[in-house]
Parts: C-alpha cells; sequence; structure tokens
C-alpha cells in the first residue's frame, strides 16, 4: 500500500527544475557496463522453508482427527457448532483487517484455528449462535485488541470460552451422551461429564471409554486418542514445544497422584485424571499455542508445571469440575514474567 | 547411522541446504592475470594501512606497496606487475569507497620481489618465522581476516595448548577450502605445523565437516606419511561449525567464556586457507596475493573455484566462470548465511573474498513478513544460546542497555536465527542495529563521565 501511494504521490510534486549532474569520469566506466541492478539485503540471504501460515495449517492439519471423532460422536449438533464458530472467527478477522486498513490476514490460518478449537471446546448441545458469540469475541477482544497475531496475551479460544462460560453457565455445563453411547437410547438426554460424575456424585468412569472418547463431554475433548494422534504429529513436526505437553500431562500425573495416595477414597487416580476432561486437548493444542506460551526450554517447563498443577487444585478443590481452561489462561498471564526470568546462560556465560 | 551418531558437534545450530556439488569436484583453475587491479588499503580487521607507493611508481608482484606501524594490522601487496595508476577511493565489497591502489598490468611479466625466507624452516627460530607471517601480509583467510601474527603472540598468561585447523568450509555453496584440502594437502599440513611451530605446541587438530569425506581421508593419509603427530577430527555436518567458538566446542569440548577469546581456552583457530598461505609466505617467500576462492551459484554460467591475485575485480572473476545468466537478481561476497551483498560488479576481491555467490532471481523468495509468534525457534537454533527474538524486539524499540542484558555483543551474527524464523523476521539485520547503538551509548556515557 505504502509503496503506490508514493508512486501515485510523486508526479503530483511541484517540477523542481533538475540541475544537470555531470558524470563524473570513471576510468572503468568502458571496461564494464553496468548490470541490472542488484537486489541489496542484509544476511543471512537464505531462509528455510517454514512461514508462519505454514505452521497454522499444520495445527488444523493435527486437529482433524479429533474433529473427525467429534462428528462421529455428535453428529450434526459437531456439525453446526464447528462451522458456525470457524466461520464466526474468519468474518470477525476479516471485519477488523478491513477497520484496521490492513490487508486481510485470513489465509494465515490462525483465525481458523481459533474458530475450531473454540468450537471443539463447547458442549455438544450448545446454540450454533452461542458459539458464533464466543469467536467473535475470541477473534476481537482475545486477538484483536491485543495488536493481533502475535500479540494477544491469553489464547484467544480460551478466552472465548471463557467469556462464553461466565455468560452462558447453564448451558455451558450441559452435557450429552455422544448419540453412539448406549445412553443416549434413554430417555434423559443430558449427562454429567467423568469429572463432574465424579466431583459430584463420586462415580467413577471406565478408563476405555475416556480413551475412545464414548463418554459425556465437550464436542473434541472426549476422544483422548485422536488427541493424542494429532498431538504427536505437532511434536513430531516441531510445530509445538514437547516439553509444555510432557510437563503439563507429567504435573497433572504426580500432583494428582500425591493425593489419590494419600486418600485414594476421596480423590481419583492420576490416570483418570490424564484422560479426562479437556486436559489432553489443552496440554497438546492449547497450552502449546506459540504466542501465549513462553519463547524458552527453561520457560516452557515451569509454564507446563505450572498449568498441572493448578489444573488438579481447580479439580479437586475448585467449584468447578474442570479445570483446564482456568489453569491456561492463568499460566499466560505468567507468561511474560516467566519469559524475563528465564533467559537462557549464554554460550560460555557463568552466572555469578 | 551409529557412525554419524558418535561425531563432534557443538549444541543447536542449523541445516541449510548445501549446493556445494556445484563445484566441489572442480579442481581449481588460475585466472590469468588481471588487466588491473584495485588493492583496498582496509583488508582486514585492525588499522588500515598507509599506502608506500604513489601515482606512477612501478610495482612488482609482492612488493608491499602499503603497511601500518600498528600491532593489529598487516601489510599490503602488490599482486600483479604494473604501474600504480591512482591511489584514491573506490567501491569495496563492503558497500562504502574506501582508498585502493589500482595498478595497472605492464606487459606479460609476472616479476615477483620475494620475502627473505630461511633455507628450512624448520631450523629457523620461530621469531624469524613469525615475522615472515607477519610481512607475508596474512591474515585469517576464513571471513574475518584477523592479522595472524596477532594470533601468533599471545599474550604470555594466556598459555596455548591446542592449535585447531578450521576445514569445516559450513557456508552454502563455497567450496574453495574443500578444493584447498585435496589440491594441497601436503602444504597446508606444513603451514599448519609452521604457525605450531611458532605458538611452541604439539596438539594439533583438523577439524573437518563429514560432508567431506575426500578431504578427511587425504588429511589423514597425509598426517602418515609426513609423520605429523595431528589429529584428524571429522565432525557432524553443521551450521555454523565453522565459528570459531562452534568449532572449538565441537573438537574440544572447551567453551570459549562469553566475551572472550579462544585463547581464554587455550586454542589458537586457524583456516585451511590460511595455513596454506602461511607456508607459501615462510617457505616459497611469496606474500598473500592470490587465493582460492569459489565463484558459484545458479545465476554462474560455469561454476568453479579460481585462483585470483587480491584484488581482481568481482566481474573478472565471474567472466571467468562464462559470466552471469540474464536474471541475475543478488551477488554475495562469501556464503549466502554471512555473505556480503553486492551492488555491482567493480569491487575488487579482497584477502578474506572466499566465494562470490550469484542467485537468480527466481531463487530470491519474496515472502511476506508475520509479526513475530513467539514459536522460539530462533531460540532452539542459537549457537551462542541467545534469545534472537527478544534482543531484535528491544533493539527495534531502542532499549540498547537492555539488549545488553540480553548478550546483543555475544552473537556471532550466524543468521541461523533469521534462517529458521516462520515470521520472516530480520532479526541479524536488527541485532546489527543494536550493536552499533549499543556502542554509541557507552562511548557517549563514557564521554559524560
Amino acid at each position: 500500500m505504502t509503496e503506490e501511494n508514493l508512486s501515485q504521490a510523486q508526479p503530483e510534486q511541484p517540477e523542481k527544475p533538475i540541475k544537470p549532474v555531470k558524470p563524473k569520469k570513471d576510468p572503468r566506466a568502458k571496461l564494464y557496463k553496468p548490470e541490472t541492478p542488484l537486489i541489496l539485503s542484509s544476511s543471512p540471504h537464505f531462509h528455510s522453508p517454514n512461514t508462519v501460515p505454514k505452521i497454522m495449517w499444520n495445527v488444523i492439519f493435527a486437529l482433524v482427527p479429533t474433529t473427525i471423532m467429534a462428528l462421529y460422536y455428535f453428529h450434526w449438533s459437531g456439525v453446526g457448532l464447528i462451522l458456525s464458530s470457524v466461520i464466526a472467527a474468519l468474518a470477525s478477522e476479516m471485519i477488523v483487517n478491513r477497520i484496521k486498513g490492513e490487508s486481510f490476514t485470513v489465509g494465515d490460518g490462525s483465525a481458523a484455528i481459533t474458530g475450531l478449537l473454540l468450537a471443539l471446546t463447547l458442549p455438544p448441545t450448545f446454540s450454533m449462535g452461542g458459539a458464533a458469540l464466543g469467536s467473535v469475541f475470541a477473534i476481537i477482544v482475545g486477538k484483536h485488541v491485543f495488536g493481533g497475531l502475535g500479540y494477544n496475551v491469553f489464547n484467544p479460544a480460551l478466552l472465548g470460552r471463557a467469556f462464553l462460560q461466565a455468560s452462558f453457565p447453564v448451558p455451558m455445563t450441559t452435557w450429552a451422551w455422544p448419540l453412539t453411547a448406549k445412553y443416549a437410547e434413554v430417555d434423559g438426554i443430558t449427562a454429567a461429564t467423568p469429572l463432574g460424575l465424579f466431583k459430584f456424585e463420586h462415580v467413577n468412569s471406565a478408563l476405555h471409554g475416556l480413551i475412545y472418547g464414548n463418554i459425556g463431554g465437550s464436542l473434541g475433548e472426549t476422544s483422548a486418542i485422536a488427541i493424542l494422534v494429532g498431538g504427536i504429529y505437532l511434536l513430531i513436526r516441531k510445530y509445538a514445544d514437547w516439553r509444555i505437553p510432557v510437563s503439563f500431562l507429567l504435573s497433572v500425573f504426580v500432583v494428582s497422584g500425591i493425593f489419590w495416595l494419600i486418600s485414594p477414597d476421596v480423590y481419583p487416580s492420576p490416570v483418570f485424571h490424564l484422560f479426562s476432561g479437556g486436559l489432553m486437548l489443552g496440554a497438546f493444542f492449547m497450552a502449546t499455542d506459540m504466542v501465549s506460551s513462553p519463547i524458552t526450554s527453561k520457560g516452557s517447563w515451569i509454564f507446563g508445571v505450572g498449568c498441572g498443577f493448578v489444573l488438579v487444585i481447580i479439580r479437586l478443590f475448585g467449584g468447578l469440575p474442570e479445570g483446564v481452561m482456568y489453569s491456561i489462561l492463568l499460566m499466560n498471564a505468567f507468561t511474560p514474567l516467566i519469559n524475563r526470568y528465564t533467559r537462557p546462560d549464554f554460550f560460555g556465560e557463568v552466572r555469578a | 547411522m551409529s557412525d554419524s551418531a558418535q561425531l563432534r558437534t557443538f549444541r543447536r545450530g542449523i541445516h541449510p541446504d548445501e549446493y556445494k556439488n556445484l563445484t566441489c569436484h572442480l579442481p581449481s583453475q588460475t585466472l590469468p592475470l588481471p588487466d588491473e587491479v584495485f588493492i583496498a588499503l582496509q583488508q582486514h580487521i585492525g588499522a588500515p594501512c598507509e599506502a608506500l607507493v604513489a601515482k606512477g611508481d612501478k610495482v612488482k608482484t609482492g612488493q608491499k606497496i602499503a603497511d601500518s606501524a600498528a600491532f593489529v594490522s598487516s601489510p599490503i601487496h602488490a599482486s600483479i606487475t604494473g604501474t600504480v595508476a591512482a591511489v584514491t577511493s573506490f567501491p569495496h565489497p563492503l558497500g562504502a569507497k574506501v582508498p585502493m591502489i589500482h595498478i595497472k598490468r605492464d606487459g606479460d611479466e609476472d616479476d615477483w620481489e620475494l620475502l627473505d625466507t630461511p633455507e628450512h624452516w624448520e631450523a629457523a627460530p620461530k621469531e624469524v618465522l613469525a615475522k615472515l607471517v607477519r610481512e607475508g601480509g596474512i591474515v585469517g583467510l576464513g571471513g574475518a581476516a584477523f592479522p595472524t601474527h596477532v594470533k601468533m603472540s599471545p599474550p604470555a598468561d594466556k598459555p596455548i595448548d591446542h592449535f585447531i585447523l578450521n576445514g569445516c568450509e559450513c557456508e552454502p555453496f563455497l567450496t574453495c577450502d574443500h578444493r584447498n584440502m585435496l589440491e594441497d594437502t601436503d602444504r597446508i599440513l606444513k603451514g599448519m605445523a609452521i604457525m605450531m611451530k611458532i605458538l611452541g605446541i604439539e596438539n594439533g587438530i583438523v577439524g573437518i565437516e563429514d560432508n567431506k569425506a575426500d578431504a578427511i581421508a587425504a588429511m589423514e593419509a597425509r598426517v602418515t606419511a609426513l609423520k605429523l603427530n595431528f589429529k584428524v577430527q571429522p565432525l557432524k555436518v553443521k551450521y555454523p561449525q565453522g565459528a570459531e567458538k562452534m568449532l572449538i566446542d565441537a573438537a574440544l569440548g572447551r567453551k570459549v567464556p562469553a566475551g572472550g577469546l579462544p585463547m581464554d581456552v587455550g586454542v589458537v583457530v586457524n583456516n585451511i586457507a590460511t595455513a596454506l598461505a602461511v607456508y607459501e609466505a615462510v617457505v616459497d617467500g611469496k606474500p598473500l596475493i592470490q587465493r582460492m576462492l569459489t565463484v558459484t551459484g545458479d545465476a554462474v554460467q560455469k561454476p568453479g573455484n579460481i585462483n585470483a591475485r587480491v584484488g581482481t575485480p568481482f566481474q573478472d572473476c565471474v567472466d571467468a566462470c562464462g559470466g552471469l545468466k540474464d536474471d541475475t537478481a543478488q551477488v554475495f561476497m562469501g556464503g549466502p548465511m554471512m555473505g556480503l551483498v553486492q551492488y555491482d560488479l567493480h569491487v575488487p576481491t579482497l584477502k578474506a573474498t572466499s566465494g562470490i555467490v550469484c542467485m537468480q532471481a527466481s531463487q530470491i523468495k519474496n515472502t511476506r513478513h508475520y509479526p513475530c509468534i513467539q514459536c522460539g525457534s530462533c531460540v532452539s537454533v542459537c549457537p551462542m544460546n541467545l534469545v534472537p527474538t527478544r534482543i531484535s524486539r528491544l533493539a527495534e524499540t531502542g532499549k540498547y542497555e537492555d539488549c545488553k542484558e540480553w548478550g546483543i555483543f555475544n552473537c556471532i551474527e550466524c543468521g541461523s536465527c533469521a534462517f529458521v524464523c516462520p515470521s520472516g523476521i530480520p532479526l541479524v539485520q536488527w541485532i546489527r542495529v543494536g550493536k552499533v547503538k549499543a556502542t554509541e551509548q557507552q562511548q557517549k556515557l563514557k564521554a559524560q563521565v
């Protein structure tokens, strides 16, 4: 845009009389013909083929198994929620681009991720309009108010979910059994999540259900195995920092394990913690959001451990059955501080 | 690959495409004498030289034409036999116009003025050898051009115990060190022995990346044949292994302290080509007036390794390799990672010019720039263990004090961070700006006090 403006602006300027410049006699002028103007740049002149859109579209690709499982379990309600959320995210991104007068950034895929992730954290019975509203909030307040891609403090999708949780507390905690579950035949369509069952009714759920996802819960949170497939793809391709999910899950395991050892009757087992609720989705796709997680490796460990600790505390002692969203949002707020105090030692540095 | 798993290397770093097979198999060819040369008075790190000749003077090949009284400096010699046409400013590969000695060739003769060399260098006292290294105008030929005689005289409180010969050549495209190792193996090893004699040390290591298997084999064979006590150390291919501090870490496992020099850990590192130049100066009496350089890249008609006199215009070097293709878009002095971009081909080669890399327009990606998404790629590749995106941002916003706190002066500008950056942020460029500004600020503060 600026280049166009310049080229348009120049001819309009009043023409100054141009002084004829006498070319200095260069003894080599005869020997060397001037080349076509060479492009100037600062080293390095080589770049890897990795780009921001490539990272973003790979994250979306990694979410495909989870999305397929969501559609398999929840059919049309899944389709509706995902479509409305993604479309609302893309539309609000375009509107913000227009208002800011910048070129469209829909192609970089980051808005699509936000929309998709938000939809995957919603209960299947949630309304499509509500999902769209959450997406708009996530993009506008969660991302662009902070300055757009790269500047947001919090994970936009989680901020959108937090907004919906605060605005519609009842629909946000009303769960449906997957249509494939045998309970669906029963008259009551709504069901508690395994975490809710344990917290409020002290009912244990079977582990295989948690792994395959044939249980009550949010759209994309139920099938741990689908999330793991996509998450491991991200880690292998290095589109997510492996330290965050590893430290997050480890700290959940250890902290909940300590409580379980103290009193196995009161507290659920660490394995149950690992596979229930939104932990897998949160650990692989939410906490690893590059923008809102620390940049140093030491910082990643602190971030993951912090997330896990806060999560277990909320699950065991908080008013809510689930704490993935708040634990990650809380640690997002600490990210700048963590970055500041985890500067790696320079090569050959000896700290006093 | 259990073999390569055991190869030594340093931590972090990157793996850019090598493009070395364009030229690595091509024997070097010596360029015909250029019609004219432009010899810059600033060839090296340290004090620039004063011209010892004036317009109209006749000079012989190898005649000293510029020198400086400063310790950290190195004399400069005429690279052809001819007449000084001018001593004035000409375009320099570093960008500005700097004083140069312009020599035009007279006829076809190549009269040498040789250095006064001892009959057998093995028997000569090390002071004599050290003086020859200085008088030969030897500087580090890997790129930085640090005067070699300075490296040969470490202060008494820094005992040196290891000499490392740098045969990594980790920059993509460049193959001149590789060819030198194959074509001049003996003289390189003897040059290394001369430097070790000057330093009075016994332990020599030749570090070579294992993408140059033939060079490793040649070096090993000749080390045995010449009964030298050197260790040839194959290294895992990784950029920037040829950086002094990375190489010392890779070959010896010693970490040069932040802000320190190799001699702080008892090591002297020199390039392959420098060792060859030392041998030629000390044994043949030939000062450093010619070197091998790689003219390569997709935009060159016939890429090759050429031996060119110092001060030969880039155009002559390129013409000797068949000239450039029509859509040439970029020319660098040096490799694509740390090389300096050129705006025209009038500029002459320097002592430290290791290559001329020319790229076609189609090779240059005009990628869109994105804001930093904090992905941490730059952090995970920085061989100096810095946080490039943070330093770059601090430099961009003018917080030079904080730049220092985050280690801006430890940056070796290898370009690994900007190479991997998915947002296409010119990290190294901002860090360079930050270094200049932070130094200025420091000096201002000092002046106020």
